[in-house]
């Protein structure tokens, strides 16, 4: 062990990933703003002059910019970084850590690009076109290669339960991007899936659902587990409840994909499993939740003083509101009333800027000092600004989305004594809905605005470091140390 | 008949789960891992913050 030729970590990838989050969070907010924005001033859509502008051009690029350029850079620097620090290792090679920052740029670019000009599978979250799925396995497996690589040459015995998540993440992304994208290529930007009818639902849901699943929920839960305790500085409240929601999540997350088709053409039996596994996810969800949370009994008071603890709490708050959500919207009663309404809307809001946008929001915040050598961000009292501006524009977006939702679901089966539908025009909920578009655009301005004051801070903090030192691999404790 | 045993077999996994992760034989392990993320900075940032 005393032979160990590479002594420092590698932070330069973290790094670039950390400044890349932030970067794609303004741009993928900014598409989410001009398409809120659309929704309340549909001449925004400019469609009479460029069709690239049109809302059905851009939300895809909006959800994808959030989802795997946002989200997925915050992914990329947390787990290079936790999988380098708990296990006290640099990682294993430099090369393929540069390979995936810049192959997943070049994709998330390519995505910018084709998506606005019309060029898609029209599979949500899938919509990327062959080529390009192509390249997200090649940079996908160097990440997997990168991170079990790394975790194969640890210097302490025990793997740290953060990085059982994101190697759960790793491998099951490889495995749902595979499946749910095996086409048959008709030319370089088209393809035929090779599932059709229910079938296709059924693996374009299983897909959807489980990167909602391990995407945005268990390599986020990877994050949580480490920087809470992190910034709580204590243990995380009881790590065997860590193990058993580690096997209970991913076990139990994979069925819950139907809740997207019931009353569809999907066999019954099917849609019942769905919603039943649904129910079910309740347990490990707020199992792990409550475990974050209850970290920072004896040290409560941290809230007050740290607004890097309350992104982090506060995410959790939301994690537990969106998972209480989801169970109940799965319900096949209460199905009926959300599923096409804005409810739906409001409820993945909850999840991607509450829980995933203020967990990342609030690492980072924990990550880039300590990444540069320095004690905390420029300016501590921005991240407590960040903090309410970020909140009150999630709580200003969620609340007019249920509202709007749950009218519009009522509106949409209310009927006459005589049993005639009372609004049977689409425009009649359209016209009720309208206001409450003009309050998420409010709620996602607000959001988009506190992402522009952290990209302030994280450049400011820059400017602070002038040249980090790179920082040097500790030697494990001896009982933890790996023979 | 199979999609009971199935659920037994799924049912009897997770209870044998809780009780791994419970024995009192993998406490000082799991005490120790919980540890991980404490103990890996040369010089613990973050302690201070402005008022």
């Amino acid at each position: 062990m005393s032979a160990q030729s590479q002594t420092f970590y590698n932070d330069k990838v973290v790094r670039q990933f950390t400044v890349m989050t932030v970067v794609w969070g303004i741009v993928g907010m900014l598409v989410g703003v001009l398409l809120a924005a659309q929704y309340y001033w549909p001449v925004l859509n400019f469609d009479q002059h460029v069709s690239w502008l049109s809302n059905g051009r851009l939300r895809p690029l909006h959800t994808n910019a959030i989802i795997f350029a946002f989200g997925g850079c915050a992914l990329f620097a947390s787990s290079l970084h936790i999988v380098q620090r708990t296990c006290h290792v640099r990682l294993i090679s430099d090369g393929l850590a540069a390979f995936v920052f810049w192959g997943w740029q070049a994709i998330i670019v390519a995505a910018a690009i084709t998506l606005p000009l019309g060029y898609t599978q029209g599979m949500e979250y899938a919509e990327l076109v062959w080529p390009i799925d192509v390249a997200i396995t090649v940079v996908w497996l160097a990440y997997a290669a990168l991170f079990f690589g790394t975790i194969a040459k640890r210097h302490v015995q025990h793997i740290y339960v953060a990085n059982w998540f994101f190697g759960a993440y790793i491998i099951t992304i490889a495995l749902l991007h595979v499946v749910r994208n095996l086409a048959i290529p008709t030319g370089w930007m088209s393809s035929y899936p090779v599932y059709s009818g229910a079938v296709d639902a059924m693996v374009q849901w299983w897909y959807g659902h489980n990167a909602v699943g391990f995407f945005l929920t268990a390599a986020f839960l990877g994050m949580m587990y480490y920087f809470i305790p992190k910034q709580a500085e204590r243990p995380i409240y009881s790590y065997r409840l860590s193990v058993v929601h580690f096997w209970a999540l991913i076990a139990i997350y994979m069925w819950a994909g139907p809740h997207h088709l019931l009353y569809a053409a999907l066999p019954d039996w099917a849609q019942s499993l769905g919603m039943v596994f649904s129910l079910v996810l309740l347990a490990p969800s707020w199992g792990g939740a409550i475990n974050g949370i209850l970290t920072l009994s004896g040290v409560w008071h941290k809230l007050r003083t740290d607004p890097i603890l309350k992104f982090l709490i506060v995410a959790l708050s939301f994690y537990m509101m969106s998972t209480f959500e989801g169970p109940m919207m799965s319900i096949k009663t209460v199905n009926s009333l959300s599923h096409y309404t804005d409810w739906t809307i409001g409820h993945v809001h909850s999840g991607a800027l509450g829980w995933v946008a203020m967990i990342s929001i609030g690492s980072l915040y924990a990550l880039w000092p300590r990444l540069l050598g320095l004690k905390q961000m420029y300016s501590t009292k921005w991240i407590d600004t960040h903090f309410w501006i970020h909140t009150v524009g999630v709580v200003l977006y969620i609340a007019s989305m249920w509202i709007a939702g749950v009218m519009q679901g009522m509106m949409s089966r209310a009927t006459d004594p005589n049993g005639t539908l009372v609004y049977p025009e689409f425009i009649s909920t359209l016209i009720e809905t309208k206001p409450y578009y003009l309050i998420r655009l409010a709620g996602g301005v607000l959001c988009l605005i506190g992402m522009g004051l952290m990209l302030v801070n994280v450049l400011k903090t820059l400017q602070q470091a002038k040249n980090p030192a790179p920082q040097p691999v500790l030697e494990p404790d001896a009982a933890q140390a790996r023979a | 008949m199979v999609s009971g045993l199935i659920t037994a077999l799924l049912l009897a996994l997770f209870i044998g789960g809780w009780i791994w992760a419970w024995s009192p034989a993998r406490k000082r392990d799991f005490d120790a891992a919980a540890q991980l993320p404490l103990n890996d900075d040369a010089a613990p940032a973050g302690k201070e913050h402005r008022p």
